[in-house]
């Protein structure tokens, strides 16, 4: 597996030097791996952070900036960070209005960011904390770590961003992020594995001509191995899980998110496709965000995310937005 | 056998817990490679690397600090692991070395009873923290039969680890990542489990 990489210790370190680069609207501490909006901590503004296992960009560091994300802390590939880099993070955005804690449900990301949030309060910080566990795939709650956060995660950290940068208080952001994740389901598939910088090579065998529906974001198999589809056929597949699960009676805001190896040619032809099934169940989708957001390396695929869409909700995707990876109305 | 007729008899100064860390860092570099083909199976490919960067640290960090007895050594190895680790092993190692610690207190030297005794409080804190129990398909299935054993002996607890860990492969995994896979996580050995049994034969090998 060739990779454009020095070597597989130093891969995190290295992209956040290209962040800190690319983006000097960010304060990066590469050293402690704590990724800030330089303007923070924002007077009298709640503040959002988030982390999570590298492997997945832009999510998170790509979402710190207005409207969104105030900072951002990277563990090593697909491992969650520790908790001293949140307890960093959180106290160097915040205001005194508080800090919202955005956790993917995973066991690591969970038992990291508790130990962070105990420890934060300690030093005097106001923490709430909201888990995002979109993926359909996962049915079988009461025998499995729950539910996995996957797309629905940029929905939560796109909207409760918006919701803390209008001025909301904590009690009230934590709500909507509640609500938001809710009102959000996710189903991806894989046609390909990923391969991790530590492993050098692909996480699992995938023989030619098939592909694993069900899939989470950490090149984990899914739950299941079918002949290859077509991208139609993909979508019916998608779609129907998270309707099903979801059963929505208002519009939805949709994302369409690539895994990362996937082109934007077969992903804005599998948009078509969600949107055909989307409109023969009868839900319109009144905002479509499509490309790669929440990513698994070098995995081929797609996921598909829908969040019910209400008034607040629409104004508060459509409120600006300015961060490496989402940028809009400003 | 009562717990007070114990054949691992003998008392355990701050040497032989610096002993233990130190095997534990080295089998750890030794099998790095087949942790992470195990995790890639069931899970995300990353235990050996993450257990490696967890207990470089560890040697570092006794090294530089010097602690003063066991309790220390295992607190320091238990921060340690949390503030480098990350994932879900990192608070649940980070854990059972910290809360053993804790329980061994400050005393010199202690001896096998104490050490079991401290071993269930960090075993227990892992259920705890994890969720979990014997079953699931994680560290517990090495680490709970091996502190049972530990009342006979360091290397009847290190056989128990070995089998407990090599009787998770038939198991369905019911906590963290590799629970997502539902059936398909039947028919191999878990990662977290074989971890623990090097970290119960690295104790026998220190008490050897």
């Amino acid at each position: 597996m060739r990779m454009l990489i020095n070597v597989a210790e130093t891969v995190v370190p290295d992209a956040l030097r290209g962040l800190a680069a690319a983006h000097p609207e960010l304060t990066v501490d590469v050293a402690n791996r704590v990724v800030v909006r330089r303007d923070a901590p924002v007077s009298g503004k709640v503040a959002l952070v988030s982390g999570g296992g590298s492997g997945h960009e832009p999510l998170h560091s790509g979402f710190v900036g207005r409207g969104m994300l105030d900072a951002a802390c990277p563990g090593e590939v697909f491992t969650s960070p520790v908790p001293d880099q949140m307890v960093r993070a959180a106290a160097a955005v915040d205001s005194g209005a508080g800090v919202l804690l955005v956790v993917k449900n995973y066991t690591g990301d969970v038992l990291n960011f508790d130990m962070a949030a105990e420890l934060a309060e300690d030093e005097g910080i106001q923490i709430a904390k909201v888990l995002v566990d979109d993926d359909v795939a996962v049915t079988d709650s009461l025998y499995t770590a729950g539910r996995r956060g996957t797309g629905g995660t940029l929905f939560v950290e796109k909207l409760a961003g918006a919701a803390a940068e209008e001025g909301a208080p904590l009690e009230r952001v934590e709500a909507l992020a509640r609500r938001v994740n809710e009102s959000s389901r996710s189903f991806g598939v894989a046609l390909s594995a990923c391969s991790t910088p530590a492993k050098g090579g692909p996480t699992f065998e995938l023989p030619p001509g098939e592909l694993e529906l069900g899939i989470g974001i950490h090149g984990e198999p899914g739950r299941e191995r079918r002949a290859m589809m077509t991208s139609g056929e993909i979508a019916d597949a998608a779609v129907h899980a998270v309707l099903d699960d979801l059963q929505p009676d208002s519009p939805v805001l949709l994302l369409v998110n690539g895994m990362g190896a996937t082109p934007l040619l077969e992903l804005y032809g599998f948009t078509a496709e969600v949107h055909r099934v989307l409109s023969e169940r009868g839900v319109p989708a009144v905002r479509t965000l499509v490309g790669n957001y929440v990513t698994s390396l070098d995995m081929a695929g797609a996921s598909v995310t829908v969040c019910r869409a209400d008034e607040e909700l629409l104004r508060l995707w459509d409120a600006p937005v300015n961060t490496p990876a989402l940028r809009w109305g400003c | 056998m009562t717990d007070s007729e114990t054949a691992a008899t003998g008392a355990y100064d701050t040497a032989f817990f610096l002993r233990w860390m130190a095997l534990v860092a080295t089998a750890v570099e030794r099998e790095a490679g087949r942790l992470t083909e195990l995790d890639a199976a069931i899970g995300d490919a990353d235990h050996g690397s993450n257990l490696q960067r967890g207990f470089r640290a560890v040697t570092t960090a006794l090294a530089e600090e010097a602690p003063k007895n066991p309790g220390q050594v295992l607190v320091l190895a238990g921060r340690t692991l949390i503030s480098t680790v990350g994932g879900a092993s990192g608070p649940l190692y980070g854990t059972l070395l910290r809360r053993t610690g804790k329980t061994l207190g400050e005393a010199e030297q202690v001896d096998a009873g104490q050490l079991r005794d401290g071993l269930r409080t960090g075993v227990e804190a892992v259920a705890k923290l994890g969720g979990s129990a014997v079953g699931d398909k994680t560290m517990l299935d090495a680490l709970v039969p091996a502190v049972d054993a530990l009342a006979e002996s360091f290397g009847a607890a290190s056989d128990a680890a070995e089998q407990g860990a090599l009787a998770t492969v038939p198991l369905q995994a019911r906590k963290g990542r590799a629970s997502y896979l539902g059936e398909r996580s039947i028919g191999h050995q878990d990662p977290g489990a074989t971890s623990s049994a090097l970290l119960i034969a690295a104790l026998a090998e220190a008490a050897a």
